[in-house]
């Protein structure tokens, strides 16, 4: 079966569906998806349930599914960059479920590994642990959490290949490989494609059985804070 | 005189062992970097996947897909790998970090932090927060000892949503140190200038003076 689709449109043709649960993948602005979000956006499918550690910016990223409020709910760990997430959710517009970040990435992981549960200290004592079940282990207090699927996972990375392998670059790894595996149909977008067998197979992060689709895209690769340093006696 | 920003995070850097793995939150844990004792070997950590953490790049170094937990752009080292969230939170998570220097808003007298949210008005999140004061081995508090308002924020009872229970092990503030266990909290040492008297004017918790 063909993985390769021409443009982000295309590769979303069919998977698309009111009230449906997406992962996206990134950090920040950092190795998100941005031709596959604007490809959502322009699709106008709503009532989505995003689950991503950020929400992007006012207008760029998830920020933009924001806008044309195209998202009911959101599953993240922290959403301070973007003031029209914030003003959505004061007014009650926007549903929010904040995970702490590794326990995000975790659940992430774990629904891809057919894992529907796992314990973990984190949260333990806060009002993240309210209603979840406390477990102790060798005298310590656990919390129950559980792994998480989506219908959609669409993930961006810097090499694939038409069989679908993924490598990531540098930070931009962040989320995306653990969203790849728990997706019931995962979308990933490239920044180059490679020949196939051109991709050292040691060296790959993703491996292809976990991507349905895949396309080529254009990035912006827009940077949220840049921050740098004088050269001295420059 | 009570210590400043960068006096704090020189005092924060003395905590630093040889061959620590480090994670710093942001704001003032931030500027411990700055401060790593001479002979003193550590490799910073930063959650979103990356072990061995540069300096800030320069103007043409700049790369995208290379930022901190904080979103700025870095630069990395000859140790330097990276890897998933996933990775990075089982690193966390599984106690392999040493030391986790981060800010806060409250701290109890029990050691419990709140450092996430302030109900009705913040509304950020906790980020990798809550997983950080939760797995690594030792916390430390990097906070000015009174709020903007010169309300006290070493209290009783944190007043504020928890980011964790009982896992603060040190806090530096302005005005001292001080040292947090099964016994309680413990002033173990002031900023120049500084008397017991004046830590006690802006302090609610209850602490035994151990100078």
């Amino acid at each position: 079966m063909k993985k390769l689709h021409d443009d982000a449109v295309a590769a979303l043709d069919g998977v698309l569906f009111d009230g449906m649960t997406i992962m996206a993948g990134g950090f920040g602005l950092c190795g998100i998806p941005e031709n596959l979000i604007l490809a959502l956006r322009d699709s106008g499918v709503k009532d989505l349930t995003v689950i991503s550690n950020n929400a992007g910016v006012d207008d760029f990223g998830l920020g933009l599914l924001l806008q044309t409020r195209q998202i009911k709910k959101m599953i993240s760990s922290y959403v301070g960059e973007n003031k029209e997430f914030e003003r959505q959710y004061l007014s009650g517009e926007l549903e929010l479920e904040f995970n702490p970040q590794g326990t995000l990435a975790e659940r992430c992981r774990a629904g891809g590994a057919g894992i529907p549960g796992f314990y973990t200290k984190t949260g333990v004592g806060t009002i993240i642990a309210d209603g979840k079940e406390h477990k102790e282990f060798g005298g310590e207090t656990y919390i129950l959490e559980t792994g998480l699927v989506a219908d959609l996972s669409i993930v961006k990375a810097w090499k694939g290949d038409e069989q679908g392998n993924l490598i990531f670059r540098k930070t931009a790894r962040n989320f995306n490989p653990m969203m790849a595996t728990a997706g019931k149909v995962t979308v990933a977008e490239v920044e180059e494609l490679a020949p196939l067998g051109s991709l050292d197979p040691d060296c790959i992060h993703t491996p292809g059985i976990f991507v349905q689709r895949l396309i080529k895209g254009e990035h912006e690769k827009r940077i949220e804070q840049r921050t740098i340093r004088e050269r001295e006696n420059a | 005189m009570p210590w400043d920003r960068n006096d704090m995070a020189r005092r924060a850097a003395q905590e630093l062992q040889d061959g620590f793995y480090v994670n710093l939150g942001i704001g003032i844990p931030t500027l411990v970097a700055n401060y790593i004792p001479e002979g003193v070997d550590v490799t910073l950590q930063s959650e979103n996947g990356m072990l061995g953490m540069g300096p800030f790049p320069y103007d043409d170094e700049v790369d995208p897909d290379l930022i901190n937990a904080g979103k700025q752009t870095i630069t990395e080292l000859r140790r330097t790998s990276y890897f998933s969230s996933a990775d990075s939170f089982g690193m966390i998570r599984g106690g392999h970090i040493d030391l986790s220097i981060l800010g806060a808003m409250e701290v109890s007298e029990k050691g419990d932090l709140a450092n996430w949210m302030i109900p009705g008005k913040m509304v950020k999140g906790m980020g990798g927060a809550m997983d950080l004061v939760a797995g690594v081995k030792r916390v430390v508090v990097v906070m000015d000892h009174a709020s903007k308002k010169g309300d006290p924020k070493l209290l009783h009872e944190c007043s504020l949503p928890l980011t964790g229970q009982g896992v603060v092990d040190m806090i530096i503030t302005n005005l001292g140190v001080f040292t947090i266990d099964e016994s309680g909290m413990k002033l173990v040492e002031l900023a120049p200038g500084v008397t017991v008297g004046d830590v006690n004017e802006q302090t609610e918790a209850t602490f035994e003076a151990s100078l």
